[in-house]
């Protein structure tokens, strides 16, 4: 920042405000919405200040769910998307930081290949690939099961790459060092490789927890079961109703509530995700 | 405490490219060896491979009576000083000195004290508890130093330990690092491309080039009798004057003994400004071209009115034609000034004409 001088200080602020605004005003009806009968919103007359419904609509929305579509309680989706979510983030940091250890700092044959197949699957995302995908998980018996859910988005290789770019940044030194100092290769990569990629896997599982909680395809394609329904499917299904009044505030707890979780690991790796960017322990 | 032997030593990369052509070097118990050459001269490398770091492509390296080409680093009981330290990052200074130990299993009492000893002598008791981050590049080389000594190894290498600090600093742990070695009485081989540290800091100097070595021995005997102009040039500062012998002003000095020498080397602290032409020595003219004073001494630049041709090419060496002399205080002639310099006949040093044989005159 350099000097802001009075009236050009104003006017960034003021433009600043209004973006704040056409961010931030859809989220805040969501919040009014989930708050008011729904009587009211079906007629068109929802009030912009927040009504008095506020503990019985997160109530039912949390533990009893809608009175028609899915009449699933959002608590339980929540803890389908929480474990689906966390196993992709988890497996995708855990399976690729070994993956690239190997192709970082191992000559084994064919070493080269191996690294450009892994590349190539970055052309692959599961949209892609979902048929096949879903013929695997299917004849493995894997269909309306955390493992079905989470396996598939496992395997990707940005993360690989990640590691790769981040291994190749470590100087030789601190492995011909550890190698002096009697550390086998798991000793390197437990003692030094890991503890250094700590802001790494920060910034990763900030970005693959998000990238996990709000999966729609996969979970709509792979769950049939109520019970096994993610977040983000039981939103779509609680808005389609027939012959019924699509209950508003239940719809609009539910998208509060599904943004809580990202907004959470934001709010608790931030510090971690910046200091990754910032400091360089080399 | 043990000796360390290079026997025929060779290292060819993948891809054919001969790193060290057969070294022979021995290292007896308890002496600091130098290896000094300029970048690219297979230094690094040849400390890399007694470390075990690089693989062996021939000959033998034996560490304490026992060959160790096919043994893990971490077994040939050796400790290094890297360059950049190579301290872990993520480690406290007392972690960064115990992690070898730890991984040998050592008892944590016994590390205690041994790492406690080492931040003594090394004055880091105060900062054992820091990242190394939050230290100076001095304590930096420090830590990287108890690191070696906690492991009381056979032998030190050292990796141009000095390089990335300060002049001032880098004086200070030279000697640090003399005085040290001294105390510890351990064998120490010590890579730099520093003609300076090298010679202050070698019992034993061994002077490479092109993955060979030019000579070996005593540093004072090398800086005395250089074998090749290549260590001729590169030990001393400013580098010795090489001059060929042809020009027939030389020649007829030289009476007889420049039939066999194509090169004379002279070194400008051996030159003295005078009229006389001392009896067997060399006198040259010289057309001052510039002055350089640096209080206890001055290096005089001349030029010498004969064209001469190229005679050695090592890094650092002047262009043909022009004499560097060093004369103590600060009393120099002007710019542009002809004057006249002599050496005697001891101090001149007659090399073959490819420059690769001393001529003992």
């Amino acid at each position: 920042m350099v000097e802001d001088e009075g009236i050009r200080r104003y006017v960034a602020h003021f433009i600043l405000w209004i973006g704040i605004a056409i961010v931030a005003f859809p989220v805040y009806i969501a919040i009014i919405a989930s708050t008011q009968d729904n009587a009211l919103i079906a007629n068109g007359q929802m009030s912009l200040l927040p009504g008095g419904h506020f503990f019985e609509v997160y109530y039912q929305t949390i533990f009893v769910g809608t009175s028609g579509s899915t009449r699933e309680p959002v608590g339980n989706m929540m803890l389908n998307s929480l474990v689906m979510a966390l196993a992709i983030a988890i497996g995708k940091i855990a399976i690729s930081i070994i993956s690239a250890y190997a192709i970082v700092y191992f000559r084994f044959p064919f070493r080269m290949s191996i690294f450009w197949i892994i590349f190539i699957t970055l052309m692959l995302p599961v949209e892609v690939r979902i048929y096949p995908t879903y013929k695997i998980v299917a004849d493995l018996h894997m269909l309306d099961s955390y493992a079905g859910l989470s396996l598939p988005l496992i395997a990707s290789a940005t993360a690989t790459l990640l590691f790769r770019q981040f291994f190749m940044t470590v100087p030789d030194e601190l492995l011909e060092a550890s190698r002096i100092d009697g550390a086998g290769p798991l000793r390197f990569f437990w003692d030094t490789l890991l503890p250094l990629s700590r802001t790494n896997m920060a910034a990763l599982f900030v970005i693959l927890f998000i990238l996990g909680w709000n999966q729609y395809l996969w979970p709509l394609l792979i769950t049939t079961r109520d019970d096994m329904q993610t977040i983000q499917v039981g939103i779509r299904k609680m808005i389609t109703t027939t012959d019924a009044l699509t209950e508003w505030p239940i719809v609009m707890a539910t998208a509060v509530l599904a943004m809580l979780p990202p907004v959470f690991v934001v709010v608790a790796m931030q510090k971690l995700f910046v200091r990754g960017l910032v400091e360089t322990e080399k | 405490m043990a000796n360390v032997t290079l026997r025929n030593v060779r290292k060819t990369y993948t891809g054919g490219f001969e790193a060290i052509k057969g070294v022979n070097v021995d290292v007896a118990d308890g002496q600091f060896c130098v290896l000094v050459g300029p970048s690219g001269c297979g230094k690094s490398t040849l400390l890399r491979m007694v470390a075990g770091l690089e693989t062996v492509t021939g000959g033998e390296i034996d560490i304490g009576g026992r060959v160790v080409n096919q043994i893990e680093p971490a077994d040939r009981d050796i400790a290094m000083v890297f360059q950049n330290y190579a301290l872990y990052p993520h480690m406290s200074v007392y972690n960064n000195m115990a992690y070898g130990l730890r991984n040998r299993g050592m008892a944590e009492a016994e590390i205690k004290t041994r790492v406690e000893e080492a931040a003594r002598v090394l004055e880091l008791s105060a900062m054992l508890e820091r990242k190394p981050r939050q230290l100076s590049g001095g304590q930096r080389q420090r830590v990287a130093m108890g690191r070696a000594i906690v492991r009381q190894p056979k032998v030190f290498l050292f990796d141009e330990p000095l390089s990335n600090l300060d002049a001032k600093l880098r004086i200070a742990m030279r000697v640090e690092i003399r005085k040290l070695q001294r105390r510890l009485n351990t064998t120490s081989i010590y890579v730099t491309h520093d003609q300076l540290e090298a010679m202050t800091l070698a019992d034993i100097l061994v002077v490479m080039n092109g993955g060979q070595v030019e000579q070996v021995g005593n540093p004072l005997a090398i800086y005395e009798k250089p074998a090749t102009t290549f260590v001729a040039s590169f030990i001393g500062a400013p580098p010795m004057n090489l001059m060929s012998t042809r020009p027939d002003e030389i020649k007829s000095q030289l009476d007889g003994a420049a039939d066999e020498a194509g090169i004379v080397g002279i070194r400008p602290e051996d030159f003295a400004i005078t009229d006389q032409t001392p009896a067997g020595g060399v006198a040259l003219p010289l057309t001052v071209e510039a002055i350089e004073r640096v209080g206890a001494e001055t290096f005089v630049y001349g030029s010498r009115e004969q064209e001469d041709q190229r005679v050695a090419a090592t890094p650092g060496e002047l262009p043909p034609g022009e004499v560097i002399v060093r004369i103590p205080g600060t009393d120099a002639p002007a710019i542009g000034q002809k004057i006249r310099v002599a050496a005697v006949r001891p101090k001149l040093h007659l090399f073959s004409g490819d420059g690769r044989t001393r001529i003992e005159a």
